[in-house]
């Protein structure tokens, strides 16, 4: 919880800052539009999360929005599929590649980082080759009005995808925190070995960690799809990953897997969120936006490393 | 003056904050003799050997050198005071040849480029390797000796670097028996070549055979110190622990029904073409003795579902069962307690809770979610029955000793209902204190009727922990002692794969 706290405080202070600076920050237009990127950006996140707690990683997060997008807009726009059908497609491909990661990571034993990363080259390269590597959008065609205003709308005056955000989250933190498969996602990460010698089957716990970020990754696409509402296969969802790792990350999850936490992986995407929104209404040249997201992951992540050494060196004894 | 001792350690003290580590100790070893220094965990006896080789300074008292005081500021200042360490992780590099670890950070160097100068670091290693009797090439490469071999490299080291004074730290703690019985040779070697030794270990028959003196330690102080003809078991073990310790091993009163647990054709990764059939006894300690690599732990490890390419045919009483996963043999009540404490027996970030129920946490399940409530009371449960040490249930099992966190590898199959427990090398590393407790709960449960299979490298323990002995070589069972049989040297002649008439068959058909 300490740990999830410190990153709390520094979301508070950038949150004050900034609507000290200007006070555009805290206008309605304003916050609906952060939490409608946290909506977004929060749901892949925690199956990130998901992933990264098991020890694993997933890079192809930002290829499969390319590949499930392009596929969405033709199934709803070329080939007329009934919307439900077309959404629960874009949903199951990227769950299908998650258990095809989550096989081989689990029982050919390859490196999840190898696996993931043919997996972003292989899915750009197959959305590029789908559209011709042309831009794909939903345009005027009709039939899925349905799906837009799902995707679109509002509930309670929030934007459906922090709705949507919310409810995955309580979910994903009763799995994660009560529930059997959350304790053994938790041991798998720390010691594999032992968890296995305990009579888990550790395998299916690993794959099903990337099946789940399969299908997070799915619902994240189909919003982020009708968000931009046009999906260019070069480059939709470009480094998207790396925005989920960053949260995770500065959320409390460790890169060596066994650590997290769904309310730290909240509070880090919507750091993230927040600093992007930061940038442009303190005029800071956008050009550095990157420059300034890495900075604070990396102050962040330094701060934690710090108290724990700090708190690891009090703890020695004899 | 050539009378004064090699190494004097006068009045040394140490405090950190809120514990006294060492006070006022005092420790003496000669040219050439074998000092054995025991202990509990925590006695201070690491502390005093950080002291010797400069991790830590001493806050009093004074360390003399052949008579002349000595300051130790790092591992240089010991290495030049002849004093070498052999710890009980081994330091070695696997990657590189024998030569290259003897003589890491002194490579002998040709000009003008500094290149190593390979002939001469390997003439220079042999003489060191056929002194210690390491029959290997200064060539091979670290990671394809043996433990024992890799521990005899350091050795090396240690010689080359004209060590007079070699501390050896729980040295035979991954070794099999007649490892174990070539590095007494060596120690016994050593000190008639003049070379200093002291050697610290929890395995007392060890200090009895190789020792020419122990010192004891308790609570950082000196508890006594013994001469070679003075060291006995009960002894040693008091003094250790400063009150008498009764029932150290305790003998079996259990009615045994023979025959209750049978395994056949047990195959296993490392000896596929070995059928291993035995059987045990309900409310016996089966002990399995034999060299490490005898294919102990492979059999275990068949036997519980552990090895995907293992098999075997297991009967408990009346009922065949057959072995998959480990989730088969749990089902079934067949317990594998590992080698590997951290590794394998536990998920040490993780709480006593957690860990202690983690193969039975389906129990405690309502719908999918855990009932913390229930399970916390379990593992309390535990925790008293086995008198855990620990301050709550949700401390890290890291910060706990070695016999506590033993405990708990224990507490995670006891929470449910075993009918076989397999222990592999169950009191590795845990001081004697703990040590009784583990023997005291196995019997305990033998006499509640579980088949005990207790895998051990201690000839101690072997000996005086089991009602019978299975000796194991070269993956196969060579031949059951019964307990009158079970002499070191039978189990050493069937080790060794030698056919001996007092063994009898593993089995009967």
């Amino acid at each position: 919880m300490k740990k999830e706290f410190g990153i709390f405080l520094l979301l508070a202070v950038l949150c004050a800052v900034t609507a000290a600076i200007n006070p555009k920050f805290i206008s309605a237009v304003n916050l609906t539009n952060i939490a409608n990127l946290i909506g977004l950006f929060g749901i892949f996140s925690i199956g990130l999360g998901l992933v990264i707690i098991t020890g694993g990683i997933d890079l192809s997060v930002g290829s499969m929005f390319a590949l499930s997008g392009v596929l969405l807009s033709l199934a709803l726009t070329s080939w007329h599929w009934p919307w439900p059908v077309a959404a629960a497609a874009a949903i199951l491909v990227p769950m299908l590649l998650g258990w095809c990661h989550g096989w081989l990571i689990s029982r050919l034993k390859i490196q999840p980082f190898i696996i993931t990363l043919c997996g972003l080259l292989v899915y750009r390269g197959l959305a590029r080759f789908i559209a011709q590597d042309n831009t794909m959008g939903f345009g005027s065609a009709e039939g899925f009005e349905t799906l837009r205003d799902i995707t679109k709308g509002k509930l309670f005056g929030l934007p459906m995808p922090f709705v949507i955000l919310l409810v995955i989250a309580a979910i994903m933190w009763f799995v994660l925190h009560r529930s059997v498969f959350g304790r053994y996602l938790l041991a798998v990460g720390r010691n594999e070995e032992a968890t296995r010698f305990s009579g888990i089957n550790t395998r299916r716990v690993i794959a099903t960690s990337y099946v789940i970020a399969g299908l997070l990754t799915g619902i994240s696409g189909i919003l982020l799809a009708f968000y931009t509402n046009s999906i260019s296969p070069s480059n939709h969802g470009n480094f998207y990953e790396l925005y989920g790792i960053a949260a995770a990350v500065l959320g409390g999850c460790s890169l060596r897997g066994g650590e997290g936490s769904i309310i730290g992986i909240l509070i880090g995407t919507a750091l993230l969120q927040v600093l992007q929104n930061l940038v442009n209404l303190l005029g800071i040249p956008s050009s550095l936006n990157f420059a300034v997201m890495g900075a604070v992951v990396f102050i962040g992540v330094l701060a934690d490393h710090l108290v724990q050494l700090r708190s690891a060196q009090r703890a020695v004894r004899i | 003056m050539s009378a004064a001792p090699l190494l004097e350690v006068r009045g040394i003290s140490k405090r950190f904050p809120g514990v006294i580590a060492l006070d006022n100790v005092a420790l003496e070893i000669s040219e050439g003799e074998v000092v054995a220094l025991v202990g509990e965990n925590g006695a201070g006896k690491s502390t005093l050997m950080k002291i010797l080789g400069g991790v830590y300074q001493p806050d009093g008292g004074e360390i003399l050198v052949g008579g002349q005081p000595a300051k130790i500021h790092n591992v240089t200042d010991a290495m030049r005071l002849g004093i070498a360490f052999i710890h009980q992780e081994l330091n070695v590099l696997g990657n590189l040849d024998v030569a290259a670890n003897v003589f890491l950070g002194r490579e002998p160097v040709m000009t003008p480029f500094k290149l190593i100068d390979r002939k001469k670091i390997h003439a220079d290693t042999e003489p060191y390797l056929k002194r210690l009797g390491l029959n290997v090439s200064s060539s091979t490469r670290v990671d394809q000796l043996s433990i024992a071999q890799q521990q005899m490299v350091e050795i090396a080291k240690a010689l080359s670097l004209n060590a007079r004074l070699i501390i050896m730290d729980e040295p035979t703690s991954s070794l099999t028996l007649s490892e174990t019985e070539r590095l007494l040779e060596l120690v016994r070697e050593l000190s008639k070549q003049g070379v200093s030794v002291i050697y610290i270990s929890h395995r007392l028959g060890e200090i009895q055979s190789c020792a020419d003196r122990v010192i004891v330690l308790r609570d950082g102080k000196n508890a006594g110190a013994l001469a070679k003809e003075e060291i006995f078991h009960d002894r040693l073990v008091s003094m250790m622990v400063g009150r008498e310790i009764k029932n150290f091993y305790t003998q079996s009163t259990a009615a045994k029904t023979p025959g209750y647990f049978k395994v056949r054709n047990a195959r296993s990764i490392r000896f596929p073409d070995q059928a291993v059939s035995f059987d045990a006894a309900r409310g016996e300690i089966l002990g399995f003795a034999g060299l490490v690599g005898a294919g102990r732990s492979e059999l275990a490890k068949a036997i519980v579902g552990l090895d995907p390419s293992g098999s075997s045919d297991l009967n408990l009483g009346e009922e065949k069962i057959s072995i998959r996963h480990p989730r088969d043999a749990i089902e079934r009540g067949i317990y594998l307690v590992p080698e590997n404490r951290r590794t394998e027996g536990l998920v040490v970030q993780m709480s006593v809770r957690e860990n202690v129920t983690l193969p039975s946490l389906k129990n405690f399940t309502r719908l999918g979610w855990i009932q913390r409530k229930r399970e916390r009371k379990t593992v309390e449960e535990q925790i008293v029955s086995l008198r855990i040490k620990t301050p709550t249930t949700e401390a890290a099992v890291m910060n706990l000793s070695g016999g506590n966190q033993q405990k708990i590898v224990l507490g995670k199959w006891l929470a449910m209902n075993p009918k076989v427990m397999i222990l592999d090398e169950p009191t590795r590393g845990i001081d004697v204190g703990a040590k009784a407790e583990i023997y005291r709960l196995m019997r305990e449960l033998a006499e509640r009727n579980t088949v005990i299979l207790m895998i051990s490298s201690d000839m101690e323990e072997i000996l005086h922990v089991s009602d019978r002995v299975a000796v194991m070589h070269e993956g196969e069972i060579s031949g059951i002692l019964d307990r009158a049989d079970c002499t070191e040297e039978n189990i050493m002649q069937l080790a060794v794969g030698k056919k001996i008439s007092a063994a009898k068959a593993p089995f009967s058909s």
